[in-house]
């Protein structure tokens, strides 16, 4: 942004300081010996492996393999993909797991936020404690929840369920309620970073709006109908698109609480948690596909390009308020 | 919530000078109802630690009793104990284990993203544009992605079981690059300008100017880059195999009793990956939240 001003450098030059060239010489030294080895980590560590990964999606790519083996063999991983029940299933469940993940945790978030807002004194102690699970260990939390509160029969909530009147559940350990038990506790432990961008996002709302409406005694629904939503826009879709980009990537929470519960493996029970990290974990490194696996990460890109792009062009339509 | 709402401004607005000390009364109510409502959502989001806390004190018999006791009846250390001979290794050694690979990370994550910020902040290059646009567009790239290419490069490299897979694959992060450039901008360059006529060198410069300049920054980005990389659980699993090796994430992970999961040492062992994030959070939880803010990232 701000360039090396050139008065300065003359003047340099003009008091016999360092003279203008070895100045000129010592930045671009510096400048090189940060940049350089910056991009050569990045085309090592980035850009290569994209290139690889992509070639292997290509080959019968497998781990430790004889490079004599290895063939070329098109599309047919792709192909392959959309045929592989799993992997369709794995698909249906990442979208899932992120449908219902996205809506309540907004509503929640937003609730909470409004809520936090409102309280006053004490708000600075409940924005503490509503994001204190973001900044904790999702293994350890993840393994609290599937051992103590959602294990069937001495589990927390099933003992409260008892207490209250409710129908005993089974949680994670059925194929119907395992994949909605992993969205709630992913909400439990994200909700205090989207409470906390809200409540930036709402101060950020200019207080003239709202003393101009209470002026025009406008109803508080009204207000939060005609001010707080429109202003606070930007960001509600800034918080669904990176909590639909982080929901597509899922992996922890799903492989420690389907293996803490008893399922058969990561994904379980009968792949009804199965999501695209899951099965391509399962598949590069307990079937040492690589080739196949690299596919799927390549659909995984695609689809969050694809997301990433729509935010970026929705953002700017609707950037003015 | 319309009607309450509608018919409280339609007062507002008619019968504001006469009746102040009823509105302050009605005002105060609400306050105490949101602080009851908040007050039970935040014993939801403690209740965990709660749990894991106590859990960790129960015997074997406890911890699975039905009804489910609030305070451990029977004190016992013994899931504390066994933390250091379980099934899986010790915990004390992925602790250490942990420790180490995380601060490593973050002393150079903070090292690289600041020179890289002050670099593209403060100095004007060739292709700087382009070459910041793309560092940044690394941020979209999914680990899904260079998951299974850097297994293999690893592994090609005989970096299995050799921390040097943990690191160096994130010696830079964009991400942290990003932050910086956009803090390290906002310092004066008349202040680096005179500090070159006074003849310092360009590093110089950066330890002595830009370093203490931005301690704001680098203390959220290194507590993000700790917190973050003291749960990186998905490519530990991967690159390590040997217990002695493990993290704790991992070590946790591959927690089993004799019977299963027993819930009292693993309270115990969970509640040991919590702890120092949770202290630190306790004493520094402003900057947790501005980090976020002023990032806006996961």
């Amino acid at each position: 942004m701000t360039t090396i001003p050139n008065t300065s450098l003359k003047q340099a030059a003009a008091t016999k300081q360092p003279s203008e060239g070895s100045l000129r010489r010592n930045q671009r030294i510096f400048i090189y010996s940060v940049i350089v080895p910056m991009l050569a980590f990045f085309f090592l560590f980035y850009i290569y492996p994209i290139v690889v990964g992509f070639i292997g999606s290509l080959t019968n790519w497998r781990a430790f393999q004889d490079p004599a083996e290895r063939v070329f063999t098109g599309l047919e991983n792709y192909t392959k993909l959309f045929a592989d029940p799993v992997f369709v299933a794995s698909l249906i469940n990442t979208f899932k797991y992120a449908l219902m993940y996205m809506p309540i945790s907004i509503i929640i978030a937003l609730t909470l936020a409004l809520a936090i807002n409102a309280s006053g004194a004490l708000a600075g102690f409940f924005r503490t404690v509503y994001f204190l699970p973001v900044v904790t260990s999702v293994i350890a939390t993840a393994l609290i929840w599937s051992v103590g509160f959602y294990q069937p029969r001495y589990g927390l909530f099933n003992q409260v369920f008892a207490l209250v009147g409710l129908p005993q559940q089974a949680f994670l350990r059925s194929p119907d309620s395992a994949l909605f038990s992993v969205v709630i506790y992913s909400i439990w432990k994200n909700v205090g970073y989207d409470i906390v961008i809200f409540m930036a996002g709402l101060t950020a709302i200019p207080p003239t709006f709202y003393e101009a409406a209470k002026v025009d005694g406008a109803s508080r629904w009204r207000v939060f109908r005609h001010i707080t939503l429109p202003l606070l826009q930007p960001t509600i879709v800034f918080v669904i698109i990176t909590g639909i980009i982080s929901s597509l990537q899922v992996f922890g929470p799903i492989y420690i609480m389907t293996v803490a519960s008893g399922a058969d493996k990561p994904g379980g029970p009968l792949n009804s948690t199965i999501v695209v990290g899951v099965y391509q974990w399962q598949v590069a490194f307990n079937e040492l596909r690589l080739g196949y696996g690299s596919a799927m990460g390549m659909v995984l890109f695609f689809i969050i390009l694809v997301i990433t792009l729509l935010q970026s062009r929705f953002l700017r339509r609707r950037w003015e308020y | 919530m319309e009607a309450t709402g509608e018919s409280s401004t339609v007062r507002l607005s008619t019968t504001a000078v006469n009746s102040d000390g009823w509105r302050w009364k009605r005002l105060n109510l609400e306050k105490w109802v949101l602080w009851i409502v908040l007050g039970i959502g935040s014993i939801a989001m403690i209740g965990p630690f709660y749990w894991m806390f106590i859990s960790s004190f129960k015997n074997k018999r406890e911890g699975v009793a039905i009804p489910p006791t609030w305070w451990p009846q029977t004190f016992t250390l013994e899931n504390w104990e066994g933390l250091t001979d379980l099934a899986v290794g010790s915990m004390p050694i992925f602790f250490r284990n942990s420790l180490f690979v995380v601060v490593v990370v973050t002393i150079v994550t903070l090292f690289t993203s600041s020179l890289a910020g002050y670099v593209f902040a403060k100095f004007e290059f060739r292709f700087k544009n382009i070459i910041f646009g793309f560092v940044i567009s690394m941020l979209v790239v999914p680990f899904s992605v260079t998951l299974i290419p850097l297994f293999s490069m690893v592994a090609d490299w005989g970096w299995r079981n050799n921390y040097a897979a943990l690191i160096v694959p994130i010696l830079f992060s964009p991400f942290g690059i990003f932050l910086m450039r956009q803090q390290i901008a906002n310092i004066p360059t008349e202040l680096i300008d005179a500090a070159r006529i006074d003849g310092a060198s360009e590093f110089g410069i950066y330890l002595r100017i830009i370093l203490p300049l931005s301690t704001a920054a680098m203390a959220a980005l290194a507590i993000f880059t700790f917190t973050y990389q003291w749960d990186n659980f998905l490519w530990p699993l991967v690159v390590l195999d040997r217990p002695d090796l493990y993290t704790l994430p991992l070590g946790l992970s591959q927690f089993r009793g004799r019977s299963g999961v027993d819930i009292g040492p693993l309270s115990a062992a969970s509640f040991v990956a919590v702890l120092p994030i949770l202290v630190v959070y306790v004493f520094a939880q402003r900057r947790f939240i501005e980090g976020i803010t002023l990032t806006g990232m996961k």
